[in-house]
């Protein structure tokens, strides 16, 4: 379903993703794991035609990003890893939103708006402006809006950070479920090792823009010979601390807090 | 179509919950009718322009639009920040949509901000010669929304965040509203400034509206609206493409 060639991303001097490839099959889950700042995020804004690859070949469905964007785009649906929400609009109409970008056909987009915002629980706030939700209330949100449509890929970047177990749990029921009942196939990163051991079917691990393993989590652990997959990451990736620098999405997230601009 | 209409409304929605800020809008355009529209008045009058708070008011109706419309376009930037934009950009739907969307609903925005301040100069003593040309008037404010509306797509898709806002306001905006004869007539300006004014797109948004508010336009109304006809396409065609480029 995914297919990856040879994929270079480099910004500048500094390569972000260095010549990778990787497969995902039709109704596969796969998790892509590495520390902060190895490539992932990197790597699925290529897959999801948010950013034109340096060098190297995709594929989703058949379909090369780049040249077929919109075709590309009806087949995948993301959540993303930062906010995406309208602030202004309420959890209701961000929904719509999304629905209507999608062409969820209206009815459909009703039922399952209230299915999934009554899963998520946030039903009773539908009618609430987002930027007064709280941020695990805006990041089930996000997650709820993922589920609108259904499309033959979804991208989970770091789907469960700041969510409570509770809402965890939720999660990753409702994508084994779309996985299994849909076909969907599942593109996700975490930094939580015990969720992708539980619900990825395979596992690929990513350093310093280049993959450093891939297989099932049990192939996984046993090519390292370590009892937990956080054991393997470690092993794999090594012990030292990553800093990702700050993005300029983060710099500006200072600069409007500074000038005390939540104006738009 | 349909996510065409749905940014659009989103717009508006934006705006009319933006009570505060609605408000915080009129101060300048307010400030530059009373205090400028009734403190030059004698002047002008001695000149023998007749009343200078006539004159003023298209011009800071004009200037509402450019600012409101504008500042839709780098809205972008809002969104790119928030993280809306990326939203829509991944969306099954052709970036061309959703460009027009957002101009759209920012045009609209505008010119219901510009029919606000129309309000208040009604309110504060303007009077137009003919009332029956007030709807074209209403298409000149269209025109300048959309002009500035597609400018600031234009510029706020090649802007990576928010630090470049300060040079925009300062090197582009302020100076389309001066240069616009928002302020002063345009007869009988010295060489260099009736170049610069002749270029700025909202010369003719205002002179547009004066030729059919008040008869005393400069260009004339066929040709102010030709002029911003002309600029609408080329900015709404620069912003489209520029959009259609965005990366995040």
């Amino acid at each position: 379903m995914i297919q990856v060639r040879n994929l270079v991303k480099t910004f500048g001097t500094f390569t972000a993703v260095n010549d990778i490839s990787f497969d995902v099959a039709r109704g596969e889950i796969f998790a892509f794991l590495g520390p902060n700042g190895a490539g992932k995020t990197t790597t699925i804004k290529m897959l999801t035609t948010m950013l034109k690859p340096t060098s190297g070949a995709i594929e989703l469905d058949g379909l090369n990003p780049q040249t077929k964007q919109n075709e590309a785009r009806q087949r995948f649906g993301i959540v993303f890893q930062d906010p995406s929400l309208d602030g202004d609009l309420t959890a209701a109409e961000n929904m719509e939103i999304h629905g209507v970008l999608y062409h969820v056909p209206r009815k459909i987009r009703q039922q399952r708006t209230e299915e999934l915002l009554k899963l998520f629980e946030l039903w009773d706030r539908r009618g609430e402006q987002v930027k007064k939700f709280s941020g695990g209330m805006k990041r089930r949100l996000e997650i709820a809006r993922g589920f609108l449509h259904t499309p033959k890929i979804l991208f989970l970047d770091e789907p469960t950070l700041g969510l409570d177990p509770q809402s965890r749990n939720q999660l990753w029921g409702h994508v084994k479920n779309v996985n299994e009942k849909e076909g969907v196939t599942v593109f996700l990163t975490t930094h939580y090792m015990d969720e992708a051991d539980r619900v990825a079917h395979r596992i690929g691990v990513i350093d310093h823009g280049k993959l450093v393993a891939q297989g099932t989590p049990k192939a996984i652990k046993e090519q390292t010979e370590t009892q937990s997959l956080e054991d393997a990451f470690l092993k794999l990736t090594g012990s030292t601390i990553r800093d990702e620098s700050a993005g300029s999405a983060d710099q500006m997230r200072q600069f409007a807090k500074m000038w005390g601009g939540s104006k738009r | 179509m349909s996510a065409i209409y749905i940014l659009w409304l989103r717009e508006l929605k934006r705006y009319t919950r933006s009570r505060a800020q609605i408000i915080a809008s009129l101060g300048q355009p307010m400030l530059y009718l009373l205090v400028l529209g009734f403190g030059l008045s004698p002047v002008f009058k001695r000149a023998g322009y007749g009343s200078y708070f006539q004159f003023i008011a298209p011009g800071v109706i004009g200037m509402s639009v450019l600012f409101s419309s504008i500042f839709s376009g780098l809205g972008l930037l809002w969104d790119r920040q928030f993280g809306f934009l990326k939203e829509t950009l991944v969306a099954p739907v052709p970036r061309l949509q959703i460009m027009i969307g957002r101009t759209l609903g920012g045009a609209t925005v505008a010119v219901l901000q510009g029919l606000l301040i129309t309000l208040v100069c009604v309110i504060a003593g303007f009077r137009p010669v003919h009332l029956s040309s007030v709807p074209v008037a209403l298409g000149f404010m269209l025109l300048i929304a959309t002009v500035f509306a597609g400018l600031g797509v234009a510029v706020g898709s090649s802007l990576q965040d928010m630090q470049g806002f300060q040079l925009i306001m300062n090197f582009m905006v302020m100076p389309i509203f001066f240069l616009s004869g928002a302020l002063f007539p345009l007869d009988g300006l010295p060489k260099v400034l009736a170049a610069a004014t002749m270029i700025d797109p909202l010369s003719y948004g205002i002179d547009g509206m004066r030729s059919v508010l008040l008869d005393k336009g400069h260009y004339g109304a066929m040709i102010d609206f030709e002029v911003l006809a002309a600029f609408a396409t080329v900015f709404i065609v620069l912003g489209a493409y520029r959009f259609s480029k965005i990366e995040i």
